[in-house]
């Protein structure tokens, strides 16, 4: 059975990547809309950059990105003259290595859905007297909300299933840095294979199940998008 | 007061724009010309969707755009309707939210038209609670023409609302487009390419050829003027207005007079006194120099030549005054050269079709 330490992990992991997955949707949101709509050159470099971690090993980002943040790095250096410390080894520095990490799962389908929408709704809104922020709202994202979910399900699932980011700048603190994938590498190391079934099954069965739901309910909108 | 100035400057790769019109600021305004002459940029450059290098719009004397002194309102400030080719619902929206859209956020007291008034208009009665998805083409035109009036525009711009129709749906929207011009007191420029639809709705026409108005004034004399490619081919024809006279229910006739004379033609559907638009195509207008007895045609006008064109190989456009009113003919060469036709010359005018524009 789960041991405390076990659903201490559970608990910080479902922390994370809800934190983490609000503050993509904040971040991702602009950004996609930027890249959807932009003619700048600046667009296939920042595309290229937002889609990093799909090739990249997770080490590496969350070995740069402690470097940044470390004592040294010109982020931790901001960050210290803040009053706020140092971001390595602790829940913020996660949220803002999770962010990176799992920045394309978000970032991807909203610039599609921004894409497929096109430029006629939004003059449409605008000869409506519609502003351009009320256009977003009331246009942009009822026609999005498919993307939406879909970046919601995959930022979340990506961050919950996330180990070398949080080994590298997380460490391994209870409670504070250690989720579930480095609790399973904690017990597998100690020899507790039981324990280590009951984590490693645990997320198997909710990345299944979060797919499933995924790939059964976005049929359902495309048809509906289809007839429209 | 009651007019809009359009002045647009405004290169692209390959085409430029440079335009400067006044328009009435009443009545239907067709913006004629092929397609890549300019009609649809000068269209967004006076929406606002379009920034021209220099541009300056006086809409009913209200600026909405002068760059020469740095004014620019944004689209979505201007009280204007706009249709687009493609009636753009939004998809997430049914009928009425469709409808609703645009009215929610014009301040009350800036309506002028009210959304029933807008629904009954296109007659949108039956189809309220529809979702987008689920209309014919010709529906989702209407709608999109009723939301772009349930703003209360001060202009209502549109761009070739009935091209992507077939010839049925076509005459299925053209009465409500009719009504509009009839019924509500707010100038539309109706971009089109189609001389039926420029000759049936608009009373006054701006013709684009790359970029440039080639010609503007009143439709009726910009159809005839033989300098103009509207008035040549098998097309062309005069627009006249006449007052319905008299009934003749015996033989399904009515008769009608304008200004060159009588006319009868066959409808019940008119009413004595009612004033309606016709249409006499040039190729149905024949010229004898003498009146004709025993002939079947009912329309024989008196008229003098005014002007002679060539048209295709083998046949002339005249045009002809008939009590001030213009007329074309489009007759053969051959014929001209026998009847000794120029400038001048007394004819009479025999007319076999007459076409009710509404």
């Amino acid at each position: 059975m789960l041991d405390d330490a076990g659903w201490q992990a559970i608990a910080l992991t479902a922390r994370l990547a809800a934190t983490t997955t609000v503050v993509l949707l904040l971040v991702g949101t602009p950004l996609a809309w930027w890249l959807a709509r932009t003619r700048s050159w600046l667009k296939g470099p920042v595309g290229a950059l937002v889609a990093l971690p799909l090739v990249l090993p997770p080490v590496v980002l969350g070995f740069y990105l402690l470097v940044l943040m470390g004592p040294n790095g010109p982020v931790g250096h901001v960050t210290q003259s803040l009053g706020w410390g140092l971001l390595p080894f602790s829940f913020a520095g996660l949220v803002v290595g999770s962010v990176f990490y799992s920045l394309p799962f978000v970032v991807q389908p909203l610039q599609d859905a921004f894409e497929a929408i096109g430029e006629r709704p939004l003059e449409v809104a605008a000869t409506l007297r519609a502003s351009p922020l009320d256009t977003f709202l009331t246009v942009v994202l009822p026609l999005a909300k498919p993307a939406y979910l879909t970046a919601a399900v995959m930022g979340f699932a990506h961050t919950v299933g996330e180990f070398g980011i949080v080994l590298m700048m997380g460490g391994n603190i209870p409670g504070k840095t250690r989720v579930i994938s480095v609790q399973i590498y904690d017990h597998v190391e100690a020899l507790e294979y039981t324990q280590a079934h009951w984590l490693a099954g645990g997320l198997l069965v909710f990345s299944f199940t979060v797919l499933l739901a995924l790939y059964t309910l976005r049929p359902t909108s495309r048809r509906r998008r289809r007839g429209a | 007061m009651s007019s809009i100035d359009a002045a647009f400057c405004q290169g692209w790769t390959g085409f430029s724009l440079d335009v400067d019109l006044t328009l009435p600021g009443r009545g239907v305004t067709a913006i004629f010309g092929s397609s890549g002459s300019g009609k649809t940029t000068l269209l967004r450059c006076m929406a606002g969707l379009e920034r021209a290098r220099s541009g300056r719009l006086v809409v009913n004397g209200e600026v909405w755009q002068d760059d020469a002194a740095s004014i620019f309102m944004p689209v979505y400030r201007r009280p204007l309707g706009l249709v687009f080719q493609d009636a753009s619902l939004f998809a997430h929206l049914d009928v009425r939210r469709n409808l609703d859209y645009g009215l929610r956020r014009v301040p009350a007291s800036q309506r002028r038209v009210s959304l029933d008034q807008a629904i009954s208009l296109l007659g949108l009665e039956k189809l309220m609670q529809r979702q987008s998805s689920t209309l014919s083409g010709g529906e989702r035109q209407r709608v999109a023409i009723a939301r772009a009036l349930a703003t209360s525009p001060r202009l209502l711009l549109m761009d070739e609302p009935l091209a992507s129709l077939d010839l049925q749906r076509k005459a299925d929207v053209l009465p409500y487009l009719e009504r509009l011009h009839q019924e509500l007191d707010i100038p539309i420029l109706y971009v089109s390419h189609a001389p039926d639809e420029v000759a049936r709705l608009a009373d006054h026409l701006v013709l684009l050829e790359a970029g440039r108005v080639t010609a503007a004034g009143p439709t009726r004399e910009l159809m005839t003027r033989l300098d103009l490619p509207l008035a040549h081919g098998d097309a062309a024809a005069a627009v006249i207005e006449a007052t319905v006279t008299q009934l003749e229910p015996a033989w399904c006739l009515s008769h009608l007079s304008f200004p060159g004379g009588q006319i009868s033609l066959p409808s019940q559907l008119l009413q004595t006194g009612q004033r309606v638009r016709l249409r006499v195509q040039a190729r149905d207008v024949s010229l004898t120099l003498q009146p004709q007895d025993g002939s079947s045609v009912l329309n024989v006008f008196a008229a003098t030549v005014t002007a002679l064109s060539d048209d295709s190989p083998g046949q002339v456009m005249v045009s002809l005054d008939a009590g001030g009113s213009t007329l074309l003919a489009r007759i053969t060469q051959k014929s001209a050269a026998a009847l000794q036709l120029q400038p001048g010359s007394a004819v009479y005018a025999q007319v076999k079709g007459v076409a009710v524009l509404g």
